[in-house]
């Protein structure tokens, strides 16, 4: 793998190679020392272009956790309203010694182009690019799951997918690059994907996709699924009106404390709710189902670094570096201070 | 021959194929067609300066009328980083175009009668083609007010086609009283049909791969409905409309339908649209954004269907020149267009020829007597419907070998602009000739004199001779 651009493209095998890869990263974020060697001497530059705080956190402490340099490189707006092209803005980052660019940017394609344009020879990972993907995002999403499905069988998740389970996308699709790098990775992880939303944010073509489509939420959650994940409704996208109001949207789309209660009755015991953050409580969820035990969204932050830790290695390390899964994994080396 | 004849301006080209499928012989004098046939050789062979003709073998190429394009993009005056009057018909020529009309989005736009004549006249002095500046239907394409239509037509550009391209005639209201006014000098309205609402913000076709790649869609819905609308409001004024750049099966459907109950619509496909699909737009890459965008499969289809079977009257390059500096960049906010002056008529020939959907008479129809029609030239195009040239027509000539396959190197166009997005594809077809009213702008694939340069050197020839004369 030389970059990370979407999960559509990503294999089964690579999907659980970097699931399995961070399953050993997930194990230096228990240590006194949360640092490994592994990235010494490597520079990743963290090129947002786009409002981020938790993403770009959380590839920072990922980045620092393998010890690797971080140049953390923002800007509002537009390269081109600067007058610096991102050709011009990536060469220049490169020729400061990035080996990785780890680029959130607000057009979507703008990952993939960066990667194919042969302006630069670094290693590429799309922290989101516009409405069309997150893939680390999903991959954090997945490890939860997949941590959750294995606690409930008392197995190790390692090499394990999620075969049979049952996942729910609710809210604004249409907007959305998490709902998108979920629905192309769950499925090829063996995921039964519902999305459920308004008519007018569901995308147009959704017919070809592998999911199931419901315009009610309720249906969704009396198929009794294993997991609901919540997405934020994006009011900055939304440049005309996509529901009635912000009340009839609630009553029909919002995770309100008596769909909670479905969820509590519907049989799957471990039933989690996800969200990617940040949360409209009130209007997607109600404070009930935010600070519910079932939702676990401070657990896919924790997770969102051993993801990261996991993609930064295998694209820096894995060319000149043993597999991870290998017994020289590295929970098997000796941490450095 | 007149008194006057200039041996110079003798020209015999041997053994090409005419569009009816003929071969023959064509003797251009004094910038016309003289013969086509056996009489072409015959009179050259008995004529006094047949010596002096240049001769050009045809054989195994095609004989076109010249090739008139009805949607050109040469970006002067304002834009001249992407393109000049100069550079654009140069490309013109090149690719076998004896008459662009020029689109009238420049800087300052071409919606006055100043204007489209500075484009006339750059057009003349550059003399690789005949330039015909397209003058805009409201005030800076701005939709409010109409532009001084009147003025535009009596102008020396003599502008008979109006369009603001790049912007819709959105207001019914607007496009009613444009469709009504140029019916005074039997003008022309151009539309770019895009609905502006239905695609605010659209980066690509919608559809599934829209929602996939995360990029607003551009439905096809937003063109059919201005083209429903419009082809209502033509048949209610009784005036003609041209509908731009057509790019969707429903588009083909709704022109079909007013052709049937006989509204006088007429519209163009582009090269473009003959060829590529969405599915490019998957490698993110900016040249391929166009407006409007790249559609499915089975659109392509049905423009080729609608082409071959008449619904669709002309191919319009909508030559779309863009600097890089506006190509490379984020697709969200590159520049919409692709070259295509120097490429149509290889794509065409592979999509339409030798799917064996159209013959060559086909293509000289779409490609140059039709929109010389529609864009009333009397100049061009002049070739019946079976294929026959018109004798003692302007000499505009299109040379074409159809037999060879290259690779598509924009890097060697003379646009100024290098956003083709036929870059490496093999197309078949090479243009060799081209006279432009008689005067060989394009000989044996390359650029060879322009008709103002050439004028001069003879006009100088001239000079000399008479001061030797006078001198002896």
């Amino acid at each position: 793998m030389k970059h990370l651009l979407s999960t559509q493209d990503l294999s089964h095998a690579d999907a659980l190679r970097i699931l399995d890869t961070a399953e050993e990263m997930a194990t230096v974020s228990g240590r006194e020392v949360k640092k490994l060697p592994a990235l010494r001497g490597r520079t990743v530059v963290n090129l947002f272009l786009e409002d981020s705080t938790r993403t770009r956190i959380s590839f920072e402490a990922a980045a620092k956790r393998l010890s690797a340099d971080v140049i953390n490189f923002s800007g509002k707006g537009t390269s081109v309203s600067k007058g610096e092209s991102l050709k011009d803005t990536v060469q220049t980052l490169e020729a400061i010694g990035a080996d990785a660019i780890v680029m959130r940017h607000w057009a979507s394609g703008a990952a993939a182009q960066l990667a194919d344009s042969g302006w630069i020879r670094s290693a590429v990972v799309n922290a989101g690019d516009g409405t069309h993907e997150h893939p680390t995002q999903a991959l954090l999403d997945a490890f939860t799951l997949r941590r959750h499905l294995a606690l409930r069988h008392g197995t190790a998740p390692h090499g394990t997918d999620l075969a049979g389970m049952k996942v729910v996308i609710v809210g604004d699709i249409l907007h959305s690059r998490v709902a998108r790098s979920n629905l192309w990775l769950l499925t090829t992880l063996g995921a039964e994907v519902t999305l459920a939303a308004p008519p007018t944010l569901v995308p147009v073509g959704v017919g070809d996709w592998p999911c199931t489509v419901t315009y009610s939420l309720d249906e969704a959650l009396a198929g009794a699924p294993d997991a609901v994940m919540m997405l934020r409704v994006q009011s900055e996208r939304m440049h005309d009106a996509f529901f009635p109001s912000a009340a009839e949207y609630t009553r029909s789309w919002g995770l309100t404390d008596e769909r909670l209660g479905m969820l509590e009755a519907s049989g799957v015991e471990d039933a989690v709710i996800m969200h990617p953050g940040p949360m409209n409580r009130g209007l997607e969820i109600s404070a009930a189902a935010a600070d519910s035990t079932r939702n676990t969204a401070l657990e896919q932050v924790a997770n969102g670094v051993s993801i990261r830790m996991a993609v930064l290695y295998l694209l820096l390390s894995a060319s000149d570096s043993p597999d991870p899964s290998t017994p020289t994994a590295p929970s098997d080396r000796k941490a450095t201070a | 021959m007149s008194a006057t004849f200039d041996p110079r301006n003798r020209y015999l080209i041997t053994g090409g194929t005419l569009p009816d499928g003929t071969t023959a012989d064509v003797l251009i004098e004094d910038g016309l067609l003289a013969a086509v046939g056996q009489d072409a050789r015959a009179r050259a062979g008995t004529s006094a300066e047949a010596a002096a003709a240049e001769t050009i073998n045809a054989t195994g190429r095609i004989i076109l009328p010249g090739l008139v394009d009805l949607h050109t993009h040469l970006r002067q005056p304002g834009r001249e980083d992407s393109e000049t009057v100069e550079t654009g018909t140069r490309a013109a020529a090149l690719g076998g175009f004896t008459s662009v009309h020029a689109m009238a989005n420049s800087t300052p736009v071409a919606d006055s009668a100043g204007v489209v004549e500075q484009v006339w006249q750059l057009g003349r002095e550059a003399g690789w083609c005949d330039v015909h500046p397209v003058g805009a239907v409201t005030v800076g394409l701005g939709g409010e007010r109409l532009a001084e239509l009147g003025a535009m037509a009596q102008s020396r550009a003599e502008v008979r086609v109006f369009s603001d391209d790049g912007m819709c005639v959105w207001d019914p209201v607007m496009m009613r009283r444009a469709l009504e006014y140029v019916k005074a000098f039997d003008g022309v309205i151009a539309q770019h049909a895009q609905e502006p609402k239905l695609t605010d913000g659209a980066q690509m076709n919608e559809g599934a791969l829209s929602s996939v790649l995360g990029l607003a869609g551009w439905p096809a819905v937003a063109e059919e409905a201005i083209i429903a609308r419009d082809v209502l409001l033509a048949q209610h004024v009784g005036s003609r409309l041209h509908v731009c750049h057509v790019s969707t099966a429903g588009s083909v459907e709704i022109i079909r339908w007013a052709k049937e109950r006989g509204i006088e619509v007429t519209a163009e496909a582009t090269p473009h649209h003959l060829l590529l699909t969405e599915e490019l737009v998957r490698t993110y890459n900016p040249v391929y954004k166009v407006n409007p965008p790249l559609r499915r499969e089975e659109d392509v289809m049905a423009l080729r269907e609608g082409l071959a079977d008449g619904t669709i009257d002309t191919i319009g390059t909508d030559h779309a020149p863009h600097t890089a500096e506006t190509k490379e960049c984020e697709w969200t906010v590159a520049a919409m267009g692709m070259t295509g002056l120097e490429t149509a008529l290889p794509v065409v020939q592979q999509a339409l020829v030798d799917t064996g959907l159209m013959d060559w008479a086909g293509i000289s129809r779409i490609l140059s007597s039709t929109p010389a029609r529609i864009a009333r030239l009397t100049d061009q195009g002049r070739i019946s419907s079976e294929g026959v040239f018109e004798l003692g027509a302007p000499a505009n000539l299109t040379v074409y070998d159809p037999s060879v396959i290259r690779a598509v190197d924009p890097e060697s166009h003379a646009t100024k602009s290098r956003n083709s997005p036929f870059r490496g594809m093999e197309l078949p077809g090479q243009v060799t000739d081209v006279f432009n009213h008689g005067h060989p702008v394009v000989r044996d694939r390359a650029l060879a004199t322009p008709r103002t340069q050439h004028q001069q050197n003879q006009h100088q020839q001239q000079l000399k001779q008479q001061t030797g004369s006078a001198q002896q």
